[in-house]
């Protein structure tokens, strides 16, 4: 049985739980898919249809906000990165482009549309899910991991 | 409440929501991806806290006639499963493994580690501004 030491599983229960509430809040309260890549683009005017803008601007400015109070309280949050810009860059382009082909992300279609038993989310979450995988598999496999 | 107002404390907690659970950290991300190495479970944990409270929320989604703060519910259709979905998804989930950060990460990263954080932040929307060209 593997031991699994480095998993957070209460503070990752406990931090879904608040992204989760967040999102409800988003539907409940403004009617919309809490969906970040969406949210983002509008934000940056690069979607042309979606949130109002300033709403889409309000919530992506919040995530480091939130994201800063976390570390203040806790007294800071560790991230290891890659450390080569390369992945960072390779990354964020599919990322980005992936997104919005596929309208959405881990949130919107992952968080959000998961738990309405959307047909279309459910697909795009397990092949995100199995991409992800297969292609950190095969960055294992070709020795860049 | 304002609409603005509302979406801000919504950002923010999810922002602190995806700090405390680890998400924030790239290199967890990528160990959960990673089958063959030191496998890490945390996202599960997320995405199971995540969909408790969403799953509620469509609950009470289907007996409101509109939401609290505005006009009118504004949401995606769920059917029509087509090619862009699928390749869209399967791009993503190759940045995702490559970098470790998705979307939502990404941004909350802009204030724990500010300068790898700007440098996907800004790939991710070159992306996002290269499929607009695409779609023109």
């Amino acid at each position: 049985m593997p031991s699994f030491h480095n998993a957070m599983p209460v503070e990752g229960f406990l931090g879904g739980l608040m992204i989760g509430i967040a999102a409800a809040i988003m539907l409940l309260g403004l009617g919309r898919i809490a969906g970040v890549s969406g949210l983002a683009a509008r934000a940056t005017g690069l979607a042309e249809s979606g949130a109002p803008r300033s709403v889409a601007i309000a919530f992506i400015v919040g995530l480091p906000l939130g994201a800063l109070v976390v570390s203040l309280l806790t007294g800071g949050v560790a991230t290891t990165f890659p450390s080569s810009p390369v992945p960072l860059i390779v990354g964020g382009l599919l990322v980005g482009f992936g997104t919005r082909l596929g309208s959405g992300c881990t949130s919107g279609h992952g968080v959000c549309g998961m738990s309405r038993l959307s047909p279309r989310s459910i697909m795009a979450t397990a092949v995100f899910m199995v991409s992800g995988f297969a292609t950190v598999a095969a960055l294992r496999a070709g020795g860049l991991l | 409440m304002n609409r603005v107002v509302v979406a801000l404390i919504a950002g923010s907690l999810f922002g602190a929501g995806l700090a405390f659970s680890g998400m924030a950290d790239p290199q967890r991300v990528q160990s959960f991806l990673d089958l063959f190495g030191e496998w890490d479970p945390t996202l599960a944990f997320v995405m199971g806290g995540a969909m408790i409270p969403m799953a509620i929320a469509w609950v009470i989604q289907r007996r409101l006639e509109k939401p609290f703060a505005d006009a009118h519910f504004s949401l995606p259709g769920t059917t029509g499963l087509d090619g862009k979905l699928a390749l869209g998804s399967v791009l993503f989930g190759m940045g995702w493994g490559i970098s470790g950060l998705c979307p939502g990460p990404a941004l909350a990263d802009l204030a724990i580690a500010p300068a790898k954080a700007a440098i996907v932040v800004l790939a991710m929307f070159a992306g996002m501004a290269a499929h607009r060209l695409s779609t023109r």
